[in-house]
């Protein structure tokens, strides 16, 4: 994505992921295009998951940021190409972590750790990777549930999405 | 628009509702924790497909047509959702048998689709490929615990998958819209996925040491509207609050 107006882009950063709430729509990689007009705003977000309930709420969130700043935005859900995990910042990565979400690492971190082969999930709070899944899904179509085997703290890991 | 791309769109739509629409009657009622969180989790993804399909069917079909009404205001014949996914949650064993057969047939259908020459059906199947693999690692794992577990559970999911053989031929039948859709370059030829189908099946079975059923008879009528006794339940309970207060919204 081409580099945005620094206002529109801090406005566009103001609004997060009302699962998430620390992890700015920005940083999640969700937005893929955006274009300015004077003072109209054309937005394209895509979901995370199709069945993503969050979605609805940014698309309103980002309204209403817009309007605020006295833009009028429209935004469009896209659908291709589809979201990747490999999208979510740097920035985003250290955010989950410092929220106590685990950041995606393979596509087969989870299942490794199901069979017991591979244990490469570090714990977000004391940063062990004796760690085990307790379920491949979790409390949002996004993440999984883990459990520390050293600190003992259950944890959300977000899923690898390729 | 022709009728048959409608159809088509709501062919694949109705399967993932419908199977989704069972999933979600396990919220608060599953197993385990884990797993009610699960199979919730894949209905969510299912529903999610199905909004999309619906919405685009809706666009096509134009007039007062909208990704609810499909779901919500069809009639029985007017669904065209293969029998395997309106079969009851019997237990755990049914619901991962229906889920794991229904999952490697979705994956196997979507890697073609996403070659559609319709660009919004292979945006939509690129997207799903990624959540439905999920799916099937999950009830495939499901169906190797239990099929190699106990004795009890080695049994029950024996059962599950020779009660519901019978409903799986139905998923290569090719319909009227489904050849048209083939041969405009939009759909995906169903038939020729049986192979790889019953490959994949068997190995995973095998595997779980369980024995694939040998089945001469199968049932069919769901893709052509005809469906089981439980899908008028489905409906009664899907639909109720728009048949009672019409129009009605969150």
């Amino acid at each position: 994505m081409k580099t945005l107006p620094p206002q529109i882009n801090a406005i566009l950063e103001s609004v997060s992921d009302p699962e998430i709430p620390v992890l700015s729509i920005m940083d999640m990689g969700v937005v893929r295009e955006v274009e300015v007009q004077e003072r109209d705003v054309f937005i394209k977000i895509t979901p995370t998951y199709s069945g993503c309930p969050a979605m609805d709420t940014i698309a309103d969130d980002i309204k209403a940021a817009f309007a605020k700043e006295g833009y009028e935005a429209q935004v469009k859900l896209i659908l291709a190409p589809a979201w990747s995990t490999d999208w979510i910042t740097e920035r985003g990565r250290k955010a989950l972590e410092a929220y106590g979400i685990a950041a995606p690492l393979t596509e087969e971190a989870d299942k490794e750790a199901l069979l017991g082969n591979k244990k490469i999930v570090k714990c977000p709070q004391c940063g062990s990777t004796h760690t085990r899944l307790v379920s491949q899904f979790g409390s949002t179509a996004c993440k999984a549930l883990f459990q520390c085997e050293a600190c003992h703290e259950p944890f959300d890991y977000f899923k690898c999405l390729k | 628009m022709s009728n048959s791309k409608i159809n088509y769109i709501l062919g694949i739509a109705d399967n993932a509702l419908i199977l989704g629409q069972r999933l979600s009657e396990l919220c608060g009622h599953g197993p385990s924790l884990e797993t009610d969180i699960a199979t919730t989790n894949i209905a969510l993804d299912l529903l999610g497909q199905t909004r999309s399909y619906y919405q685009y069917a809706a666009e096509l079909q134009g007039g007062e047509a909208t990704e609810d009404t499909l779901a919500f205001l069809r009639k029985e014949r007017e669904y065209k959702n293969v029998l395997l996914v309106e079969q009851p949650n019997t237990d755990f064993g049914y619901v991962m048998a229906r889920q794991y057969m229904f999952d490697v047939f979705h994956l196997l259908l979507l890697e073609q689709l996403q070659n559609s020459n319709d660009e919004v059906l292979a945006a939509i199947a690129k997207k799903s490929i990624k959540e439905v693999s999920y799916h099937k690692r999950f009830s495939g794992d499901w169906i190797k615990r239990l099929g190699d577990g106990t004795e009890e559970s080695h049994n029950r999911m024996q059962e599950a998958f020779d009660n519901l053989w019978t409903f799986t031929n139905e998923l290569f039948l090719m319909t009227a819209d489904d050849t048209a859709m083939v041969e405009a370059g939009v759909g995906v030829d169903v038939a020729a996925l049986k192979a790889a189908w019953t490959q994949e099946i068997t190995a995973l079975l095998t595997e779980a040491t369980l024995t694939v059923p040998d089945l001469k008879y199968f049932l069919k009528g769901g893709k052509e509207g005809i469906h089981s006794e439980h899908m008028g339940f489905i409906l009664t309970e899907m639909q109720y609050m728009q048949r009672t207060y019409p129009n009605m919204t969150w």
